[in-house]
């Protein structure tokens, strides 16, 4: 179990973590969800040790991460694919790894095996597509056969077979009663991949629930209407203390959405009221994504505000359209 | 120790140290077969073991970079990260790095002026070459202790610096320009020149020997300290600046 209690990291004037309290236990796949800039990977820092906090603390099973002796039997973390020397192998990588914890010899063969690297683990690390070295980096976590595992935006960058791989592999993992701690800056793979969630934006707690928790609340639903008389049917909603929206869809001309969560009767019923006639009447549901950033807006660090309120209102993307694309700048 | 057997693999499993040693034991030895191969007779006669030696610093220079790089290419690749997470006693993974480093440039050193020695030997065969004074051998098997604690003073600075380019710059402008330049100060500078660590250094391989062919003052003549204390003064610098690095890398973030 990771238990961190009011964690908070200041780089100069930068607050990177503030006031960071959460529990990771043990058995499930933990989310660990922010946008870009949140504080996700400066939390992982802290939690092996290689950051320290400016206040709070954050123990692994009660115990700090540098009071640890063999760490890498405890806690295995891949935060950075790309930290091996680019000279040396990746036998030799885990080999000196497993050394300085003592690990038993055919460690470093086992988990070369379990990431599918034997036969490239004589070649140099500097040669290795980013699929690979990422398995390298899973490779090193678990060297140690640890009971804590961390991941750092372990599938960013990688092909859906690759994602599919690196998530089936969490799952397995903590089947086995492991902790699992994950971070992403995309909902959809979370949603995937993750029972519970801990969710931070500028280095604050936004959430901590598990995953079909957090995707409810924060889905809200919209009933779409088409209809010839979109002012007046506005105009009765509005009375009714709903909030609408008009909005220009392509080949459907102007559509009418009611926001809040409500139901697709009492839209058609204060319709019928008044005599509205009525093309369309659909509820729709929000996608993760524009959930996720409802929840973060206000934290999203380095977007304008209206920036923000352009984006929620876009065509939802499909899940593996969010999880192709780039990673947003920060 | 465990440390030690990780700090090995780590150095053994790349190429580049393995360049700079093989580098650091052939200049010695090479310049030394310059030194000694083309003398005239008369020559020959006057040369002794300290003309062996002129590539000696030189190679202690291409060591000191070898034990920098140790250090600083693991900042540049993030393997410090890694390092720290798997021994999170940051000051004892850094003792080990620093004795599998300092052993080595000790044992090149060893390997560097025997080795030229026995090249001299070879080469300047009428020259009388035997090693037969106290002051001799610290000349020959000093070269070890110096190439050691230079390796200390230089993964001392990598750890400060954490940059290569930044690292070697210093290392290599502070022997060989800075100490020298010092003496240009008006006053205190010969006394500044006189107590700089490197200069302490050579002092002590130099003290008591016969310069022979090289002249009466080419390894200096005006030393701070007895040989053996100019060596301890040496060990001070290199032991304060690795207690500074650890006691810094720490302290701060990886
Ligand atoms: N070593 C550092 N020095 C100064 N500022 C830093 C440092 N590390 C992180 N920061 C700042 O702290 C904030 C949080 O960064 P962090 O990398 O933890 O975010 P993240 O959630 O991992 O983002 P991403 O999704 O982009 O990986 C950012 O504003 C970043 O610029
Ligand atoms: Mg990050």
């Amino acid at each position: 179990m990771i238990e961190a209690k009011g964690l908070t990291k200041r780089y100069g004037a930068t607050v990177a973590v503030d006031n960071l309290s959460f529990e990771v236990k043990p058995g499930k796949v933990t989310g660990f969800l922010g946008p870009n800039g949140a504080g996700k990977s400066t939390t992982m820092r802290m939690i092996l040790g290689l950051d320290t906090p400016t206040s709070g603390d954050v123990r692994i099973d009660g115990q700090r991460y540098r009071d640890l002796h063999q760490p890498l039997t405890k806690v295995g973390a891949l935060l950075d694919a790309k930290w091996v020397h680019p000279n040396r192998s990746a036998r030799s990588h885990l080999a000196w790894m497993a050394a300085s914890n003592k690990l038993p010899k055919d460690s470093v063969d086992k988990v070369l095996e379990m990431v599918g690297l034997t036969t490239v683990a004589n070649k140099r690390a500097g040669a290795y597509s980013l699929g690979m070295s990422q398995r390298l980096g899973i490779a090193g976590a678990l060297l140690g056969d640890p009971e804590v595992l961390l991941f750092d935006e372990p599938v960013n960058g990688l092909d859906p077979e690759g994602i599919v791989w690196i998530r089936t592999f969490m799952h397995r993992l903590a089947d086995e009663g492991r902790t699992v701690l994950v971070s992403s800056h995309l909902l959809s793979e979370m949603a995937l991949t993750a029972e519970e969630l801990i969710v931070i934006g500028r280095g604050r707690l936004i959430a901590q629930s598990t995953t079909q928790e957090f995707v409810d609340r924060a889905s809200g639903t919209t009933v779409k209407v088409r209809t010839p008389q979109l002012d007046q049917l506005a105009g009765v909603l509005q009375q009714q203390q709903l909030v609408t929206r008009i909005e220009d869809v392509e080949d459907q001309g102007k559509v009418l959405f009611v926001e809040g969560d409500l139901s697709t009767d009492q839209v058609g019923e204060a319709a019928a009221a008044h005599g509205i006639v009525l093309h369309e009447l659909t509820l729709q549901r929000g996608s993760l994504e524009q959930a996720f950033m409802q929840m973060t807006g206000d934290s999203v660090e380095y977007h304008a505000h209206d920036e923000v309120a352009a984006v929620t209102q876009l065509e939802a993307p499909t899940a593996a359209e969010v999880a192709a694309g780039p990673k947003e700048d920060n | 120790m465990s440390v030690i057997t990780v700090e090995r693999i780590k150095l053994f499993s790349t190429r580049s140290p393995w360049w700079c040693m093989v580098i650091a034991a052939f200049l010695t030895v090479g310049f030394a077969a310059l030194t000694t191969g083309f003398l005239n007779s008369t020559d020959e006669q006057q040369a002794t073991i300290f003309i062996t030696q002129p590539g000696a610093q030189l190679s202690q220079m291409v060591m000191m970079v070898m034990a920098a790089l140790a250090v600083t290419t693991e900042y540049r690749f993030g393997t410090i990260r890694t390092s720290f997470q798997a021994v999170p006693q940051r000051a004892a993974l850094l003792l080990g790095k620093t004795a599998v480093v300092a052993f080595l440039a000790g044992v090149i050193g060893l390997i560097a002026s025997f080795g030229a020695w026995g090249i001299g030997s070879l080469f300047a065969g009428n020259a009388d070459l035997a090693i037969n004074t106290g002051a001799e051998w610290r000349l020959l098997a000093g070269q070890g202790l110096i190439f050691a604690l230079s390796a200390v003073i230089a993964v001392a600075v990598g750890i400060l610096i954490r940059q290569s380019a930044g690292a070697i710059a210093i290392l290599i402008l502070w022997p060989l320009l800075v100490e020298n330049l010092v003496t240009l100060i008006p006053k205190v500078g010969d006394d500044l020149a006189k107590w700089a660590p490197f200069a302490n250094g050579s002092s002590f391989l130099n003290q008591g020997q016969d310069f022979g062919l090289a002249g009466a003052g080419a390894g200096g003549s005006d030393f701070a300290l007895g040989p053996w204390w100019a060596l301890l003064y040496f060990a001070g610098w290199a032991a304060a600046l690795l207690v500074i690095a650890l006691f810094t890398a720490s302290k701060r973030d990886a």
